[in-house]
């Protein structure tokens, strides 16, 4: 059973390599291709996970050991996999939702000529993204942290005819970068200390290492972490991303790859145990996070930017949960899988809204849209319910155990800031995501003329836009709103699938290992407070958006609006500190290049030079004056070689 | 004086001598030599009786064959186990035929035999009259710019005497780093000499330059034969004979019958120190080594370039063939006095060379000026006085051989209405008219700074590193600070060639037959092999590191 786990991630690398080496000829059946690849990974990690339900929870865990990659003495470096409980979690979202993309892309890429491309691109990053979790070593994860780096850079800038997506691509890439080098510093310290690079080894022996080594490698996987997943202070990339095409931020930068820091953290747990300075800092950046992308999402009138900052806000949870230890490693995985679902669903919602608004991504432009997109008004709406976290939808069984959790440190204060954050943060959830629902589905039309493609950049290609045309909201095809009801029945079914009876808690309880929260005040009484706050958030978006007509040209705003408009400044800090600050170290060390080295430099190579032009004139063409020279040095030869052997 | 007095002088002196032993000559182990030398004489009588029409094909022809069979020759040897197991000393004691001769004389015979192609192309000067012409003066004997000069060219001659020339040269260079007693090793000396000064006043164009090169070279290098010569008597003197075996046993002191009159002579070693200082002298100045440099760029510009190419190549191999065996063979007794001298030595070449070649403004000097700082780079290795040291020594002469020939192979392409262009000003910009042709240049000058993937590489890690475990690591480090230097002015010819902007009335590139061609194919191709992979390379010079004594 252990070697189909190989197919798991061979399937999607076929897939890849025939699609991107196949050429033109492929392009008629190439996304069927790609799809089926995808389903093929899928079916197996059914099977896997079919197999290992027959299993005793301890015997589950398999692994493949394929080829030594580098074997050098002392260090050994393998290719092998390892398929435990959290891996299969991840396969099959990883699997399920990829596939269900898959399908969706086709009708919704129909139009483009690179469709063959971006299915070769969908399943590099499946590849990529199953090599990430199935890694049995942190040397491979790393194979795949690229790999998937890579992918979301080729799909982000997929439209590089658009300047705004080239760049978007390069910023991300550019973070990510930061992020990356911390883990291949975690990586070495690793080696260093452990002299291996295998997780069962390196988590094994974590309790013979000083405190000081854990909390440093911790530190630079947090770091890891929060640039993959988009976690302050390196998401500035995840709102541009959404200049990808929108299967893919709904693939990509919602579902599975942004979420792969929170692998990274739950997976490392024992190291992170051992390292509770580092553990704070997780928990820090996450309820930071979750405010910071929750403000976000309130300003955003762009409706994939707007459930970006949603996405940013719910991997805050997830980062905060794992930050907890064994009490949050589950929840964390658990909103994980249930995020995966809804958002999915949100954003491919969103895709099919566009694609029937002339590609329009402003909120203020859509309105009553309700009647005209039935079932993506449906399957939409679930999904919010599920992500407000309402009972009994999905959102509500892992976010509400996430609060509890936070509700639940060794200090009071602790609990009480960070508890206080989450809850906070589950109400301006509901508040901007009612707003969104609102703007798009309900009130009066406010739709605009199609803008010209010339002129407005930020059109998607490929789909036929005339200018001066009015949009004609139309459901979506089959192919795509197939993949939404799927996803619509995951926002409602799997989180009380997994929470009655505890039951994701412990199938992951033999990896993660699992300790009851025992918060401050009272679960129901946290729970109704969840729910009174949310119900809240509710409301004021009502009052403030379905009660009033909504302009179609945005209002000044508040100050914090605005702030909140270009995401709280981050870009403007980044500019003012990490680029104007590069500028100025540059400039001084290209002057210190210039005075200091080149002085040096300059002035060797010109006493060379006039050393080189003094002894030049000793050759003079004079045979005669050669002939002295020479009857000196050979007068000098018998001298040096009497004087040898007179010393 | 009484007539029985006489009667008896008579008798005495007509006494019967019993028997001449007939000198022992192993033809076979001799055979690369004999069959240039033979092909020499042959050459010359082809001057003599064939038509002057077809004499240049004959020459040509001739030298080719030679030297391919006296190439195989060698190999043969090197297959029947001479270089290594049956390592012997053949010609009643003149001459060693070990592994260093194998190699050294293979790698002069490669180098010859490229050469030989430079020395037959007749497509880059323009025709003379209709005739097709190389490099090489129309009649040698006329005076420049005279009527009877005027007369031989218009009449197309040819001097084809290089051939026969070139290959005497080349059957004094074989024996030069095989020889095994001081007299043989002067004579290969002279052999190779003589031909090569003549070769030099050759040049077709600029042939006053060329004649005042030959006359220096010919000056300095009787000069320098002078001292070798005083060295040899001074030795001989000392040791009481000429055979390197001999001298090296009295210079330890592990000779068994001690004469009366050796007994005398070996207690004085100012004999030895001044003879052995005087005979390596007489090597440096073949080498090229500061301060017996300053004829280097002096001939190397003035003789016609495929000459210029050969000189470079072959004399430095033999000349350090010769180095090496004398300092390996006869004098390692004496090693803790001449090696601070030699480190010296090699110092001030290393640098010397690096930094006057700074300020150069001819190609041809410029590279003129490399080959000293390369001599210097290979002394380093001379010095290491291990196995390793021969062997890197061979395998840097390998490589260097055909980078410089293809080098100075390349300069003969580039050329102007007064011939061959070979001011640096004028080869600006030269990779935008030509780019193989610059680029090829551009292998070359990157092989001889020593950039990884080039011959040039291999060949100074190997020398280096075995100058570093022969306990000369200063010597490397000045080694590399010289590399440095130099590689200043090969790369700023690579920037000129491919970041100037080429000058309106620059030069052309003229296009050369398959002969030149193939020099400069092979100098690339042996660059770039020896350059990426070159353990096999190393690995036979290993195999030929052991002289045999």
């Amino acid at each position: 059973m252990e070697n189909l786990i190989a197919l798991l991630v061979a399937a999607p690398l076929l897939g890849a390599a025939v699609l991107l080496c196949g050429g033109r000829r492929l392009d008629r059946t190439g996304h069927w291709i790609g799809t089926v690849l995808a389903a093929v990974s899928f079916v197996v990690g059914a099977v896997l996970f079919v197999d290992m339900l027959g299993k005793g929870p301890e015997e589950r865990t398999l692994t493949q050991h394929l080829f030594s990659w580098i074997p050098v003495e002392g260090f050994q470096a393998d290719v092998a996999f390892q398929l435990d409980q959290l891996s299969m979690t991840f396969v099959l979202l990883i699997t399920g939702v990829g596939s269900l993309i898959h399908l969706y892309s086709i009708g919704y890429m129909e139009h483009d000529e690179r469709r063959r491309r971006f299915f070769g691109y969908l399943n590099l990053f499946l590849a990529a993204m199953l090599l990430l979790v199935l890694a049995d070593n942190y040397l491979l994860l790393y194979v795949g942290w690229e790999g998937v780096g890579l992918a979301s850079y080729l799909l982000i800038g997929f439209w590089q005819h658009k300047p705004s997506a080239a760049t978007a691509a390069k910023k991300a890439f550019l973070v990510n970068r930061v992020g990356d080098m911390g883990l291949s510093i975690a990586i070495m310290l690793m080696f260093t200390t452990f002299g291996t690079f295998a997780f069962g080894p390196v988590l094994e022996s974590t309790d013979k290492t000083s405190e000081g080594m854990l909390t440093a490698i911790a530190l630079m996987l947090l770091l890891a972490a929060c640039g993959k997943s988009a976690q302050v202070p390196l998401q500035s990339w995840l709102g541009d991303a959404m200049e990808g095409p929108t299967p893919v931020s709904a693939l990509i930068h919602a579902a599975t790859m942004v979420t792969a820091g929170v692998y990274l953290i739950t997976r490392s747990g024992a190291i992170f145990n051992g390292a509770p300075d580092a553990q704070l800092a997780v928990v820090v950046v996450g309820a930071v996070t979750l405010l910071f992308g929750a403000i976000v999402g309130c300003a955003k009138d762009d409706i994939k930017k707007a459930l970006a900052g949603s996405t940013m806000s719910q991997i805050g949870y997830m980062i905060l949960a794992a930050g907890l230890g064994p009490v949050g490693y589950a929840f964390a995985i658990m909103h994980l899988v249930t995020h995966g679902f809804f958002k999915a669903g949100l954003f491919l919602g969103a895709g099919s809204v566009m694609h029937g608004m002339n590609d329009e991504v402003d909120m203020r432009k859509y309105g009553g849209l309700r009647k005209y997109m039935p079932v993506t008004f449906v399957t939409f709406g679930l999904g919010y319910l599920a992500i407000i976290g309402l009972p009994p939808f999905s959102g509500f069984w892992s976010k509400d155990k996430i609060i509890e959790a936070a509700f639940a440190q060794q200090s009071d204060l602790r609990s009480w800031i960070f508890g206080g954050v989450a809850l906070l943060g589950a109400g301006i959830t509901a508040y901007y995501m009612t707003r969104v629902m609102i703007l798009t589905f309900f009130g009066e039309k406010r739709w605009q003329p199609a803008p010209d493609p010339d002129t407005a950049p930020s059109v998607e290609p490929g789909i036929e836009v005339h200018p001066g045309e009015m949009p004609h909201p139309h459901e979506a095809p089959k192919s795509m709103t197939i993949p939404m009801i799927v996803l619509a029945f995951g926002s409602v079914f799997a989180g009380a699938v997994f929470g009655i009876g505890e039951r994701f808690v412990h199938w992951l309880e033999p990896v993660t290992s699992f300790e009851h929260p025992h918060p401050v005040v009272g679960v129901p009484v946290i729970t109704t407070a969840t729910i009174v706050v949310l119900l809240l958030g509710v409301g004021l978006a009502y009052l403030q958006y379905g009660r009033r007509p909504v302009p179609v040209v945005a209002p000044r705003g508040s100050l914090l609006t605005r702030a909140a408009r270009r995401d709280l400044l981050q870009d403007d800090f980044n500019h003012v500190v990490l680029v104007r600050g590069g500028e100025h170290l540059t400039r001084s060390l290209v002057y210190l290049d210039h005075s200091l080295v080149d002085g040096v430099v300059n002035g060797t190579a010109a006493s060379v030079g006039g050393l080189s032009g003094r002894l030049r004139r000793l050759q003079n063409g004079y045979a005669r004056s050669y002939a002295v020279s020479m009857f000196g040095g050979a007068a000098l030869l018998v001298a040096a070689t009497l004087l040898m052997r007179a010393v | 004086m009484s007539a029985s007095a006489v009667h008896s002088l008579w008798t005495t002196a007509a006494e019967p001598i019993t028997r001449i032993d007939a000198p022992k000559f192993e033809y076979g182990q001799m055979s690369p030599t004999l069959i240039v030398l033979g092909a020499a004489i042959v050459g010359v009588l082809v001057e003599a009786f064939v038509p002057r029409k077809s004499r240049y094909y004959v020459q040509a022809f001739l030298s080719v064959v030679a030297l391919a069979a006296a190439f195989a020759a060698v190999v043969a040897l090197a297959a029947g186990g001479y270089g290594t197991t049956k390592a012997r000393i053949s010609a009643m004691g003149a001459i060693a035929v070990d592994g260093p001769s194998l190699f050294l004389q293979g790698t002069i015979l490669l180098a010859g035999l490229v050469s030989v192609f430079t020395f037959a192309e007749r497509r880059l000067d323009p025709e003379a009259h209709g005739n097709r012409v190389d490099s090489f003066a129309a009649q040698a004997a006329s005076v420049p710019g005279s009527d009877s000069e005027k007369a031989a060219v218009k009449a197309g001659f040819t001097t084809t005497e290089v051939f026969p020339l070139v290959l005497f040269a080349i059957g004094g260079m074989l024996i030069f780093p095989a020889a095994n007693d001081l007299l043989t090793l002067f004579i290969a000396l002279e052999v190779f000499s003589l031909p090569l000064y003549l070769l030099c006043a050759l040049a077709r164009r600029k042939r006053l330059v060329s004649q005042e090169a030959a006359v220096k070279y010919f000056l300095l290098g009787a000069f320098a034969s002078a001292f070798t010569l005083f060295g040899i008597a001074l030795l001989y003197g000392y040791a009481g004979s000429v055979s390197y075996a001999t001298i090296a046993q009295v210079v330890d002191g592990s000779i068994q019958n001690v004469t009366p009159a050796l007994a005398d002579t070996m207690g004085n070693d100012a004999l030895l120190l001044i003879g052995a200082a005087l005979l390596v002298m007489g090597l440096l100045f073949k080498v090229g080594a500061v301060p017996f440099h300053m004829w280097t760029p002096d001939v190397y510009q003035g003789a016609p370039t495929p000459v210029t190419g050969f000189m470079a190549a072959a004399t430095k191999v033999a000349a350090f063939g010769a180095l090496l065996r004398v300092l390996y063979v006869v004098l390692p007794g004496l090693r803790w006095d001449w090696r601070p001298v030699m480190w010296g030595v090699a110092i001030v070449t290393m640098l010397g060379g690096a930094i006057v070649a700074i300020t150069q403004t001819d190609v041809k000097r410029l590279l003129a000026y490399s080959s000293i700082a390369h001599a210097g780079f290979i002394l380093a290795g001379v010095i290491a006085m291990t196995p390793d040291g021969v062997s890197s020594v061979l395998f840097y002469l390998a490589a260097y051989s055909f980078v410089t020939i293809g080098a100075f192979a390349v300069v003969t392409l580039v050329r102007d209405a007064g011939g061959e262009a070979t001011h640096l000003s004028k080869w600006a910009g030269l990779g935008r008219r030509s780019p193989l042709v610059a680029a090829v240049f551009a292998v070359f000058l990157l092989a001889f700074a020593g950039i990884p993937l080039t011959s040039g590489f291999a060949g100074k890690f190997a020398v280096f590193k075995a100058a570093a475990e022969g306990g000369a690591a200063p010597l490397v480090v000045i080694g590399v600070i010289s590399s440095a230097v130099a590689a200043f002015f090969y790369i700023r010819v690579i920037v000129l060639m491919f970041f100037s902007e080429p000058k309106p009335e620059g030069p052309t590139v003229a296009v050369p037959s398959p002969l030149t061609m193939t020099a400069i194919g092979l100098g690339v191709a042996v660059t770039l092999v020896l350059g990426v992979a070159p353990q096999y390379f190393l690995d036979l010079a290993g195999q030929a590191g052991v002289f045999v004594r």
